[in-house]
């Protein structure tokens, strides 16, 4: 998957973020990564690491595309399935498959997706905004623009509103009960 | 082998104080917050010298000392009590109950160190 | 030698902690009904206290300490009366106490004459009525850190002093010339027979005396019976020494080594050349040359004959092996001023954040040391037999960094709880109730952090209870109660949570008016169907505080919102269980984040998860005709004479690949908070472990059924379960045959208590 945009091997994120605010003030780094035939992308600096899949635990009573949680050196995080997230069922995890850890705020979280692609300095001129779609379709509240790479489209994410739902802490209190009739 | 010595006081910082001070002097310390619990470490841990604090909780000193010299096999262990002020009744009533001498709290490191190398090696 | 300062910081925790205890037992103290253990404990806390000033140097604070000690000693040996003026005044004193802690702890002075006034109070229920300024306090040892007179820091039982003079002649000599340069005592010991008794060991005294000089012991064995008379516990021995020590040796140096012994025995103490008279003192500043006094001479293994019998008369030779090297300077006379200069401190303040760092690292090594340990399991075994052990050695010392690591956080409750006696007196003064409050699990240890955030949630539940729980001693004595109310505030460990509850026995939640105020305030739509439990829980809405609740108590603009809020920033979560008449529970449950739990691991399908053992009654294999179906909705089990309901895990959860029926697997019985029953449908329980708990909330969020998370040995994560809300979960997924448990509690079961230590006290 080659790209004229491409500058930088994934590994020297530190060189590449030097570069994209050198080039111009407005241009950000992007990690790509595929899921099926789409390519979806993050901002950079939202991205800690990449690492290759490891077992699961999982979690009970949430929507699948939780699949579960992760040891992370210690601190314990939770693997979202973009696959599954985007309602194309859950991902058949191989060695292959990788996560690729943000931090989200003051959390971290893990997004397991099929490939890392590639890295993108993107001008934010150059994003455009997402179509009008179907908002029962796609929430398109975390889809932060379109890019068009060759002849690529990346979409992408706003993970701070990708799980947004995943982080509002349950009210221990009846509160629906309260909220009927 | 290193000896064993148990320091006996419901104050933390005089246990710490003591334990700290013969540790680095070589020896082993065991640690017990009162009369009680130093009677049930004895019972399971062999120890070569007791510094027992008099005014404590649930068993004091005294009773600490008489009772240990009531059982045989303790009857020559050597047995400190640390005081405070040098009282003098209370010097004589840990000799009647059959305490081996005594420390004056506060209590200098190196006298501490050399008193127990005086009774126990 | 290092000095003691390092022990400061030690000193004011737990100074603080003595405080604490003896304001507790001061409050609690009345006239009348005077407990002496009370008194006692009162005494040692001041005690403690003035003994470690002493070590410090803080003299304001050993005089007065001492002040305050003299007058408990009195209340303690009854020659004092308890009246209301003198709990007044010890109290009083204790806060002064508080502040001369706080001035030694700051490193500042306390403003001249600050104790005059409470000194002279204390000193006028001695009977004393001079000013303190006339006369300093006799007692306490001056300005210096430690006391330089020796005789007083340790000493001999008896006037050793007058035995060893009158002594002084009679003295075998020991031929030959004396050595240039040298002293040579001659000291001859006979102690009495019974010195073994008092733990003494002539043998240490003897290898002593070498540390002094070139020694020669000679054993007399003139007094040793026949062996068929031997009393193995007597001693029938006695000795001659004849030592050669440097000049800088003096008397007292020797004297010093009988020290505890001259009462029981007979010792002459001799020198020869020049008289000791002469031997100037030693300073122990100004000793030039330290090392020749000390290493002269040493102890080569001493010498059987010392000990009791079979070995006849012997010499044996003490000469020095400069080699073997004296491990420490002999008492260097009391300097300890001279190892270190200028002032160093062995206290630092560490950030918090630095703490969390190395309490995340040791978890890491923990969960390391355990996937070490599953590895090496597979090896053939009597192989590697040098790698198994260091692995014990190593999981060992991990325990033990692990356990001094979490120390350093760890801090029991009854630092909060302690402050709660003197609340509940101005709360029961201000609103004219009689209470009596009763705490246990003040031992439980919490993270500092949690403690010292509970201080303000528990104020104000325990405000609250007595504010608006219990009735006015007039009312309750009408309806049938004691005219005092009792308000239970309890700690306990529970499912890798400390759960703290404050019980009144008062008038329950008034559901009639709660729900009215909810509506009028807009909580509630009219019409709304609430269950009695939804109804208790509106109390923690925001914006819930009705007109006729506000009053000078718990009215002070804090609504149980806050409490909530403060609480759930926490992790914590907080309810209430009330029954109208009988009084009101509140629950607080907090997480130990930092704390480390014995887990029983189990499986369901692939999953693993850790069972806190603290819930954890037993686990069994039912046979068939243990089980039971209840309306078809739930299945119940006939465990130890009683009903307890099972809750498949799998079907909580949704987890695939699971034993269904219990038969086949395993059931484990667990208790919850409330000590109701449960039993947990299992597929295999794995084993016992120590786990770390690690927080799910984080990065993500809480779960039901969850408590927290752990890493096991093979690095997977495993959830720690949260029984109580597992129960709850079964509850509602069984929804509808409420008749569910038939142990099923009612809605306040009694108080958990089944704790170690209470305490009473009335108001």
């Amino acid at each position: 998957m080659s790209s004229s945009t491409a500058i930088a091997p994934v590994s020297s994120r530190a060189d590449l973020s030097a570069a994209g605010s050198a080039a111009n003030g407005t241009e950000e780094q992007y990690v790509t990564f595929t899921v099926g035939s789409e390519e979806y992308g993050v901002n950079i600096l939202a991205v800690r690491e990449i690492r290759g899949w490891t077992p699961e635990s999982r979690l009970p009573n949430l929507p699948d595309y939780v699949r579960g949680v992760i040891n992370l050196r210690g601190i314990i995080i939770p693997i979202f399935d973009l696959r599954a997230r985007f309602g194309g069922g859950l991902t058949q995890v191989t060695k292959r498959h990788v996560v690729v850890v943000m931090q989200v705020g003051e959390r971290t979280r893990g997004i397991l997706v099929d490939a890392i692609s590639d890295i993108l300095a993107i001008g934010h001129d150059a994003i455009k905004p997402p179509p009008d779609v179907d908002s029962g379709l796609i929430d398109a509240e975390y889809l932060s623009g379109l890019y068009t790479a060759e002849n690529r489209m990346v979409t992408l994410l706003n993970v701070g509103k990708l799980f947004a739902g995943e982080h509002v802490d349950q009210d221990a209190m009846p509160r629906a009960a309260l909220e009927t009739t | 082998m290193k000896k064993k010595v148990m320091t006996v006081d419901d104050s933390r910082t005089m246990r710490d104080m003591v334990s700290f001070t013969l540790r680095g002097a070589g020896y082993e310390v065991v640690e017990a917050a009162d009369g009680q619990q130093a009677m049930s470490a004895i019972a399971t841990t062999k120890v070569d010298l007791v510094i027992t604090d008099l005014n404590m909780p649930v068993m004091d000193g005294l009773t600490l000392i008489r009772k240990l010299r009531a059982i045989p096999a303790h009857r020559t262990l050597p047995i400190l009590m640390l005081t405070t002020e040098a009282d003098e009744s209370k010097k004589a009533e840990g000799r009647a109950a059959g305490a081996t001498g005594w420390i004056v709290k506060p209590f200098n490191p190196d006298k501490l160190v050399s008193v127990v190398q005086k009774v126990c090696g | 030698m290092d000095d003691l300062s390092r022990f400061k910081q030690t000193y004011f925790d737990e100074s603080a902690e003595l405080l604490a205890v003896a304001e507790a037992g001061l409050l609690r103290l009345a006239p009348g009904e005077v407990d002496m253990d009370e008194v006692n404990a009162i005494f040692r806390a001041v005690h403690s206290i003035k003994g470690g000033g002493g070590a410090f140097g803080f003299n304001d604070l050993v005089a007065f300490a001492h002040e305050f000690e003299t007058v408990m000693d009195g209340v303690r040996n009854a020659e004092i009366p308890v009246t209301t003026e003198l709990v007044d005044t010890l109290i009083r004193a204790n806060d002064l106490l508080a502040r001369l802690l706080s001035h030694a702890s700051d490193e500042t002075e306390a403003p001249a004459g600050t104790t005059d006034d409470t000194v002279a109070a204390l000193r006028r229920f001695l009977g004393k009525d001079e000013t303190p300024a006339e006369e300093p306090p006799a007692a306490p040892p001056p300005a210096t850190v430690y006391p330089d007179d020796e005789d007083d820091e340790a000493g001999i039982f008896g006037d050793a002093l007058a035995a060893i003079q009158a002594a002084r002649d009679d003295q075998p000599a020991s031929g030959g010339p004396i050595p240039e340069g040298k002293v040579r005592w001659t000291i001859v010991f006979r102690p009495k027979a019974e010195l073994l008794l008092s733990g003494n060991e002539p043998t240490y005294m003897l290898r002593a005396l070498r540390r002094l000089g070139e020694a020669e012991v000679v054993c007399h064995l003139d007094k040793l019976p026949s062996l068929r008379d031997l009393d193995a516990e007597l001693l029938h021995l006695s000795w001659t020494v004849t030592l050669l020590a440097d000049p800088q040796v003096d008397r007292a140096q020797i004297d010093d080594v009988f020290e505890f012994v001259a009462d029981d025995c007979d010792i002459r103490i001799s020198a020869e050349a020049p008289p000791p008279a002469v031997i100037p003192p030693v300073e122990p500043a100004s000793v030039p040359q330290p090392a020749p006094v000390s290493t002269a001479a040493n102890l080569p293994q001493p010498a059987a004959p010392a000990a009791p019998p079979t070995t006849p008369a012997a010499t044996t030779s003490g000469s020095a092996k400069p080699g073997d090297g004296a491990k420490r300077p002999n008492g260097g006379a009391g300097g300890t001023g001279g190892d270190h200069s200028g002032p160093t401190t062995h206290t630092i303040r560490v950030d918090l954040d630095k703490i969390d760092r190395l309490v995340n690292m040791v978890g890491e090594m923990v969960i390391t040391q355990a996937m070490i340990a599953e590895h090496l399991r597979d090896l053939p075994p009597g192989q590697f037999q040098e790698l198994l052990e260091g692995l014990e050695g190593l999981a060992q010392h991990t325990r033990e960094l692990r356990e001094s690591v979490m120390s350093i956080r760890a801090q029991p409750v009854s630092s909060v709880f302690s402050r709660m006696p003197r609340l509940v007196r101005e709360c029961a003064a201000m609103t004219g109730k009689e209470v009596m409050l009763v705490t246990s699990g003040e031992t439980t240890e919490v993270d500092k952090t949690v403690v010292e955030n509970l201080v303000d949630p528990l104020t104000h539940m325990i405000r609250n209870s007595i504010d608006h729980g219990l009735e006015g001693p007039d009312e309750r004595e009408r309806i049938g109660k004691p005219r005092a109310g009792t308000v239970h505030l309890s700690a306990a460990h529970r499912s890798g949570r400390i759960v703290i509850e404050v019980t009144d026995d008062g008038r329950g939640i008034n559901r009639a008016k709660v729900l009215s105020k909810a509506i009028e305030k807009g909580l509630v739509q009219p019409g709304a169907s609430l269950s009695d439990e939804e109804i208790d829980n509106l109390i923690f809405l925001p914006g819930f505080s009705t007109a006729d609740q506000v009053s000078n108590l718990s009215g002070r603009g804090v609504g149980m919102d806050v409490v909530r809020r403060n609480i759930s920033s926490l992790g914590g979560r907080i309810g209430v269980y009330s029954t109208p008449g009988e009084g009101s529970r509140f629950v607080l449950s907090l997480p130990l984040t930092l704390a480390v739990l014995d887990g029983m691991v189990i499986s369901v399908g692939e999953e693993r998860f850790v069972l806190p053992l603290t819930n954890i009654v037993e686990s069994l294999r039912p046979k068939p005709a243990d089980l039971h179906g209840l309306v078809n909705k739930c299945d119940v089990m006939m465990a130890r004479g009683e009903y307890v309901r099972l809750v498949h895990l799998h079907r909580l959860f949704g987890i695939p690949k699971a034993i269904d029926d219990a038969t086949k697997g395993l059931v484990v019985l667990v208790e919850t908070e409330d000590g109701s029953r449960l039993g947990l449908v299992v597929d295999e329980v794995l084993g016992q472990q120590q786990v770390v708990i690690k927080s799910l909330e984080a990065n993500f969020r809480r779960l039901d059924g969850v408590a927290a998370a752990t890493i096991l040995g093979d690095g997977r994560v495993a959830l720690i379960l949260d029984v109580a809300g597992l129960r709850e979960m079964s509850r509602h997924n069984t929804s509808g045959s409420d008749a569910g448990s038939p142990s099923a509690s009612p809605s306040l079961p009694a108080p958990a208590d089944r704790s170690d230590q209470r305490q009473r006290q009335t108001v």
